[in-house]
């Protein structure tokens, strides 16, 4: 119970890393990124070169794939992106998928198109006990990290002047650069730091759920389902969101595993329609 | 905002004729792409269906595959139990699906693009998850099998190189478009127009919201499910593929492409979208979703304009 | 005069000119794209590396090749093989990398009275929905029934199978689970797996919970190493229970990626690049260079069968390309394959094939399905009559 409690935990943890960068970019720039997951690939993908090409120790190459992924997405917003965040929804969509498209080509004509497999360190495999239940030090790894990011992403945006910049870059774009908010500046920072934690989410997450040349698309929809689920105020939101999803996932799949695919969607269907604005609505 | 008078777009034009004379003229003298072409007009229709919600009454969906699915599966049943006239399929596959459509509408009546996206996404993966498990109705991953269909209006029985499928789906197409024409220049479209431009303002200004929405979300699934049907008897095959997520996306690559809120998007979007697939994966099985990724950012950055000058300046005076 | 003469000349000699000349067109339909890609290069690269093997002149007739990607979509599939019927003439469909996507497609072969190899797609009801079918590859019955068979041999009585949610999922559980419980044994848990399954944590605790003498698995094969992994994640190694599953789990294209985690792990499958013979060392050299470095895994063993297959059947037709005299020739037909000795089942069109049990273990520094034991001749045991 308390086993699968803590699995639960973690994955919804994994989902939240996984999805926060595509609240910042969509809750907070408003822009539809539906190539957010292919930036999760790219961080996973950086991660398995790193450590099973260049013998990069596990913990260490979390961090580089991170920024790897944060510097790509810095070239893209800086190249493609800014033409774009202006446009309709619609036509960020249409852009987003070409992206994703253009990646999943990219990562099967370099890397091929087999599942690729991280190789963790020997302690990252152990079993910890933990009076009765025995959890995985990976899955305890993900806890920690993600609980970490949270508290400090939810700092930067709602106390810290940079977040305040960047709130009011979002509303009235015009007003801040009279105010001289760098605006463009404040994009492209936001921008990478949330393609870097789609990329660490995708070093972390390449463990339990895999990685290979379709995960943009495979994994989307849960992605989306977070960032809708949570609301788009803060990361309080995703974050719990995000846990409730993973507990609840587990927990269905485990209770009732034949019905465990409608568990989450009934949910979400039923979750929307009485609050529409997500569970934690600003 | 641009002032237009209210009766003219009703008229038609020639360019419109010219689009439909073109595709009867490719039906007679294309007859090696004719399956090529039933697929444009099944695709078309699908996104013209979703034209109808998104580009006329602001609804954002995801998940509009389920009204294909829906559609499709009810033909695929129809032609199991011993009712092989096709039309009967299309019939009760549009119907089935409008039925689940007004069921569904309520859902998507308030809330956000985003959160009506997640709604519609959600019923069409209940949908195929019910699909997937009601195997003795469905055949579940298999695919549905013992489809049985009779020639068409007792008349045209239907050849394994798509002539008479191509031809079916093109007509279905027109006699739906037509409709569709009629319907948004009627009060009812221009209501639905209002409402997608200013909700609150329309209610205050008298037009019963939710029963528009609900009546346009409704028709659309019928819609949808004609389409699918159409796709389950002309390839005389159903499978869990018709719930899939990849159809709701690509219907909406395919309007997003041709353009929202004429009509014509859909249709124009269908043909872009299926010889660009067939052509780039005829040419590199392995790599054309690059080449289609690079057309859509190109698309979107450089600008329609420039990408497809041509088909742009038609689809202007379609307007 | 002259003239005269060499156009009769020409005359004569010009059926004997076509039949040279036309080339022998293979309609190649595999997911190249989407979730399923590397089942799609593994079939490019069987067919690719058996005609540069053994040339691409058979019986007068140039083999020629046209791949076509229907992304796993069924009626992708269906209007793609009837334009490769229609537009481009072909002799022969090979490919077809799920179930669906076989059924949708085997009433144009019907129709079009040409040969359709399935390679990949394994449900046992396939080769029944049309004459022109042949499978030179497996059935899922094949393997799933004889790793049935040595579970009850080996002592194991209870039993939790967990399959992915599609066709071969289903045909494994159910054939698996029937000889078990025929055997005596137990099914204590029956769970599916969705396809887009983000973590199988749930699953493998509800398995551990449920303490069975051995785990039985089917899923596709990326994914059968990230299972594994979970699976000694999780500590059920050390409990004792043992990972049986099908040889597709443990695909030789990834295997060596899995890491030590899988060491041990037991499979009934049909190809191992471990099988020792001069034939496969040479098929696994070719495939290597072809492919980049990789190691060729039982989808393109298979494919590599087929094309033996169609080219011994041209040449028994002295390069006639008839569907049906094709077929005919194939009934029958036996020869040796990466794997073993393998018969095409007269009767059913199916493969008969060595099964072989095989062991997760470390060679020359490298995983390896390693064969211990061998089941010879094994027929689809869904066609045997009773």
């Amino acid at each position: 119970m308390l086993t699968l409690l803590i699995d639960g935990l973690a994955y919804g943890m994994l989902l939240f890393v996984l999805a926060s960068g595509l609240s910042v970019t969509l809750g907070v720039m408003n822009f539809i990124n539906l190539a957010h997951g292919a930036f999760a690939m790219a961080g996973g993908y950086f991660g398995v070169v790193l450590v099973n090409v260049l013998g990069v120790p596990f913990l260490l190459a979390l961090p580089l794939a991170a920024i790897g992924t944060g510097l790509l997405g810095l070239v893209l917003e800086r190249t493609l992106y800014v033409h774009v965040y202006a446009r309709s929804h619609l036509d960020q969509v249409l852009f987003s998928i070409g992206l994703v498209f253009i990646a999943m080509a990219v990562v099967d004509y370099t890397q091929g198109s087999q599942q690729q497999f991280l190789r963790l360190p020997d302690f990252l495999r152990a079993r910890i006990d933990l009076g009765g239940a025995t959890i995985g030090a990976y899955r305890l790894l993900i806890i920690a990290v993600c609980g970490v990011l949270a508290g400090v992403l939810q700092f930067v945006l709602v106390r810290t002047g940079f977040g305040a910049r960047l709130r009011a870059a979002v509303d009235d774009p015009v007003v801040a650069r009279g105010l001289g908010i760098n605006v463009g500046a404040i994009f492209a920072v936001t921008f990478a730091v949330g393609s870097g934690l789609a990329g660490l989410g995708g070093a972390l997450g390449a463990e339990i759920l895999g990685l290979d040349p379709s995960f943009p698309l495979k994994f989307m929809v849960y992605f989306l389902i977070v960032v809708t689920a949570g609301g788009t105020a803060g990361m309080i939101g995703p974050l719990l969101a995000a846990i409730m999803l993973g507990i609840a996932d587990v927990g269905g799949k485990y209770y009732f595993p034949t019905f465990g695919g409608f568990v989450i969607y009934t949910l979400m269907i039923v979750l929307l329609v009485r609050r529409p604005n997500g569970l934690f609505a600003r | 905002m641009k002032v237009v008078a209210l009766a003219a777009p009703s008229r038609w034009r020639l360019v419109e004729g010219l689009f439909w004379l073109a595709a009867a003229l490719g039906w007679q003298f294309a007859p090696d792409y004719s399956l090529l072409i039933n697929e444009i007009a099944i695709f078309g229709l699908f996104a013209l269906s979703l034209d109808l919600i998104l580009g006329y009454a602001g609804i954002v969906s995801l998940g509009h595959a389920a009204f294909l699915g829906l559609g499709a599966y009810t033909a695929g049943l129809v032609g199991k139990i011993g009712l092989v006239e096709p039309a009967l399929g299309l019939i009760a596959g549009g119907a089935i699906a409008g039925l689940v459509g007004f069921a569904t509408s309520f859902l998507v009546l308030r809330g956000s693009d985003l959160t009506r996206l997640m709604v519609t996404l959600s019923v069409s993966l209940v949908l195929g998850e019910i699909a997937n498990r009601w195997v003795g109705l469905t055949g579940g991953s298999d695919g549905l099998q013992g489809m049985v269909l009779g020639p068409l209006l007792g008349r045209f029985e239907f050849d394994m190189f798509g002539r008479v499928g191509a031809a079916y789906s093109l007509i279905v197409l027109f006699a739906l478009f037509l409709l569709a024409r009629k319907l948004v220049h009627a009060p009812f479209g221009l209501s639905l127009q209002a409402i997608a431009g200013n909700r609150l303002r329309s209610a205050a200004i008298g037009l019963p919201v939710g029963r528009r929405l609900v009546g346009v979300y409704t028709i659309a699934a019928c819609y949808a499910g004609v389409a699918g049907a159409l796709l389950a008897q002309t390839t005389q095959f159903v499978s869990l593929d018709v719930l899939a997520f990849h159809r709701s996306a690509e219907v909406m690559l395919i309007l997003v492409i041709g353009g929202t809120g004429y009509l014509y998007g859909g249709l124009i979007g269908a043909v872009l979208f299926k010889l660009l697939q067939d052509a780039l994966s005829g040419l590199t099985p392995q790599y054309w979703q690059f080449w289609l990724g690079i057309i859509f950012v190109a698309l979107v950055v450089v600008g329609r304009d420039r990408v497809f000058g041509l088909p742009l300046a038609l689809m202007r005076r379609l307007r | 005069m002259y003239r005269r003469v060499l156009f009769a000349a020409l005359l004569s000699a010009l059926p004997f000119a076509t039949q040279a000349q036309t080339p022998f067109k293979i309609g190649v339909l595999a997911p190249m794209t989407g979730p399923f890609q590397s089942t799609g290069r593994s079939i490019e690269n069987g067919v690719k590396l058996y005609i540069k093997q053994h040339g691409d002149v058979v019986a007068g007739r140039k083999i020629e090749i046209l791949l076509r990607d229907d992304a796993g979509v069924p009626d992708n599939t269906k209007r793609l093989a009837t334009e490769l019927v229609l537009r481009d003439h072909v002799d022969a469909f090979l490919g077809f990398g799920l179930t669906p996507l076989a059924l949708a497609t085997s009433p144009v072969a019907t129709q079009a009275k040409i040969p359709m190899l399935v390679t990949v797609a394994a449900t046992s009801m396939i080769t029944t929905t049309s004459p022109f079918i042949v499978r030179p590859a497996q059935v899922v019955t094949q393997t799933a029934t004889t790793a049935a068979n040595w579970a009850l041999k080996n002592g194991i009585k209870k039993v939790a199978i967990v399959v992915s949610d599609y066709g071969p999922g289903y045909d494994a559980q159910k054939w698996f689970g029937d000889r078990f419980t025929a055997g005596g044994g137990t099914v204590v848990e029956a769970l599916r797996v969705p396809l887009a399954n983000p973590d199988f944590a749930p699953f493998l605790q509800k398995v551990k919970d449920a303490a069975p003498d051995a785990m039985f698995t089917f899923v596709p094969a990326g994914v059968g190493g990230i299972f594994a992994k979970q699976f000694v994640e999780r500590g059920m190694d050390k409990t004792g229970m043992k990972f049986i599953a099908t040889g597709d789990v443990m695909d030789d294209d990834n295997l060596n990626d899995m890491g030590d985690a899988v060491l041990g792990i037991v499979t009934a499958g049909t190809y191992s690049a471990a099988h020792p013979s001069a034939l496969n060392k040479a098929f696994l050299a070719g495939y290597k260079e072809i492919s980049g470095g990789r190691r060729a895994s039982f989808v393109a063993a298979y494919n590599y069968d087929a094309m033996e297959l169609l080219y011994r059947a041209l040449t028994k037709t002295k390069g006639a390309g008839d569907g049906a005299a094709l077929v005919e020739a194939m009934k029958g037909e036996t020869f040796e394959s990466p794997r073993g000795m393998i018969t095409i089942d007269p009767e059913t069109r199916d493969v008969i094939t060595p099964v072989f049990m095989r062991r997760v273990e470390k060679m020359d520094g490298q995983l390896y399905n390693v064969e211990f034991e061998t089941f010879a001749a094994v027929k689809d045991p869904a066609k045997i009559k009773p």
